[in-house]
């Protein structure tokens, strides 16, 4: 039971990280039919960026808030200058958001060095609670409400908010969007800031909980939440987080029980849900929330 | 005096040339039908006015100020309400949210349209929760005609609105069309030559891209030769 517990715990810890980079990627790719690949080179400035704020500054909020804002001016440089232009067209997409991917990821280096660094854990989330043999770490409980929180926060601002059902119209039919007098090409730079700061944001978050960031984590982070994506159904925010739990959980399970199969286990979840579902769990035209 | 006007306008999709040198108006509180086989330029003309496929040469005048090489939603807030063919219906939106979102970036007095078009269109305020993409055609179309009434503010496009419905409900869409000419101008794209004719003021033909005739739409219901020339009426 005890084994149970700190599996689920870790499982869906993970789990929270990986949708705060598939949040943005899945409204993305949902309304500006964009595949992203940079999204992972955004998650690695945040960690590294966040990394090194709270060793410059001791302050973790601070760290968060640097990450994010970091995260967004990358973002809207991305979008402005790398994106815009390609609109449109998934090949080129592909081709120059893999370039972005790189370039964000090796001028890492420029700033940091080619080595890993370490992070250390903030002093108030040090250590873990027990219960009867149920070991359960701070920062893992401190992610999980983090977490929930934007997932809430995302769902009330997609479900209850004028620029949410903007979004979530966007995300079915951009000119009809237009044809209502609404400037699509600001809702695109929104979803990007947006999905940016997620992506910083997680990275941030991760930093402290892998206790160490290197310059290629990001493409690695790319490739899972893109398989979150695509299990969870494009466009999806519910999805991504439905599957971004399963993910992790089924992650953390086999990693422990089938050590050997735990890095097929993503790529067997994509077929399954691709064989049975091919729009992905939550995945249907037009539903962003 | 004409609200909308086109002149000269030429539009190429890709390689093909399409629209070729289209010249018509539209006067106020009218309704001015635009007929013309499948393929003859009828929804690109629509298209070319919201800047959807913008014209390589000629012009689209709106009260007076020209709107042609601006973007959709700026030609939006001038005022013009557009209903596409395929209705564009936003599937997993509520009735309610959807007409919310018509009221967006709307001029005028939108609580006020909004009350109208839910007394000319009960059935709306019947599933006002509902998911539009739960809805029957016809009242698709009626939520598009009456989110396209709320956002604008002086003209309506409304392209094919017939297209698939039954008799009974194109008859009830089309008085309801005429009654909207009470408070808003529209043009409209449509094949169906009997119903079309019932309540448009204004007539043009297109054909393979170019306007062949145009005039009183009394007048056409008496030219037979051409109504079967160009619209296989006999």
């Amino acid at each position: 039971m005890e084994v149970f517990i700190n599996l689920l715990v870790n499982g869906v810890s993970t789990g929270l990280l990986i949708f705060l980079l598939a949040a943005g990627l899945t409204l993305i790719f949902g309304l500006m039919s964009v595949l992203n690949f940079a999204h992972g080179g955004l998650f690695v400035w945040g960690a590294f960026s966040g990394a090194w704020i709270y060793k410059e500054t001791n302050s973790f909020l601070l760290a968060i808030v640097g990450a994010i804002v970091i995260g967004m001016a990358l973002g809207w440089v991305l979008e402005r200058f790398l994106i815009r232009p390609v609109y449109g067209n998934h090949v080129r997409q592909l081709l120059i958001t893999l370039g972005g991917m790189l370039v964000l990821s090796e001028s890492i280096k420029i700033f940091w060095g080619p080595n890993p660094i370490r992070v250390n854990l903030p002093g108030w989330l040090e250590g873990s609670y027990q219960f009867d043999g149920i070991i359960i770490i701070k920062y893992r409980v401190f992610v999980i409400v983090v977490g929930l929180l934007l997932y809430l926060a995302l769902w009330l601002l997609l479900s209850r908010t004028q620029i949410g059902l903007m979004i979530r119209a966007g995300v079915m039919d951009k000119e009809m969007v237009q044809a209502l007098g609404i400037n699509v090409k600001g809702l695109f730079t929104f979803v990007f800031l947006l999905g940016a700061a997620l992506a910083a944001l997680g990275g941030a978050l991760l930093a402290p909980y892998s206790g160490v960031v290197f310059a290629e984590m990001g493409m690695q982070y790319a490739i899972l939440a893109f398989i979150v994506v695509i299990i969870g159904g494009m466009g999806s925010l519910q999805g991504s987080a439905l599957a971004s739990l399963i993910v992790g959980v089924a992650g953390a399970f086999m990693a422990y029980y089938i050590p050997d199969l735990s890095l097929a286990l993503n790529m067997l979840l994509l077929a399954i849900v691709l064989l049975v579902k091919p729009t992905g769990l939550m995945g249907e035209k037009g539903s962003a929330v | 005096m004409s609200l909308l006007k086109l002149d000269n306008l030429e539009t190429y999709l890709g390689q093909y040339h399409i629209l070729q040198g289209v010249s018509m108006s539209v006067e106020e509180g009218s309704i001015t039908v635009l007929f013309g086989r499948n393929g003859a330029g009828k929804t690109t003309t629509l298209r070319s006015i919201m800047g959807f496929n913008p014209s390589t040469t000629g012009s689209v005048h709106y009260n007076n100020q020209r709107i042609s090489g601006i973007s959709t939603h700026l030609i939006s807030r001038k005022g013009i309400g557009y209903v596409p063919e395929n209705q564009g219906i936003f599937s997993a939106l509520t009735v309610e949210e959807t007409l919310n979102l018509a009221k967006a970036k709307s001029k005028g007095e939108t609580e006020e349209k909004m009350e109208w078009m839910l007394e000319l269109f009960p059935d709306l305020k019947k599933f006002w929760r509902k998911k539009s993409g739960l809805l029957s055609g016809g009242q698709k179309q009626m939520l598009a005609i009456a989110r396209a009434y709320i956002n604008g503010d002086g003209l309506l496009l409304i392209d094919e609105p017939s297209k698939g419905l039954s008799p009974i409900m194109v008859e009830k869409l089309m008085e309801s069309i005429l009654k909207m000419k009470e408070k808003t101008t529209i043009l409209l794209v449509e094949q169906n030559f009997l119903m079309a004719s019932e309540i448009g003021d204004y007539f043009y033909i297109m054909d393979d891209g170019k306007i062949v005739h145009k005039g009183l739409m009394q007048d056409l219901k008496e030219d037979k030769a051409t109504c079967q020339k160009y619209l296989g009426i006999a």
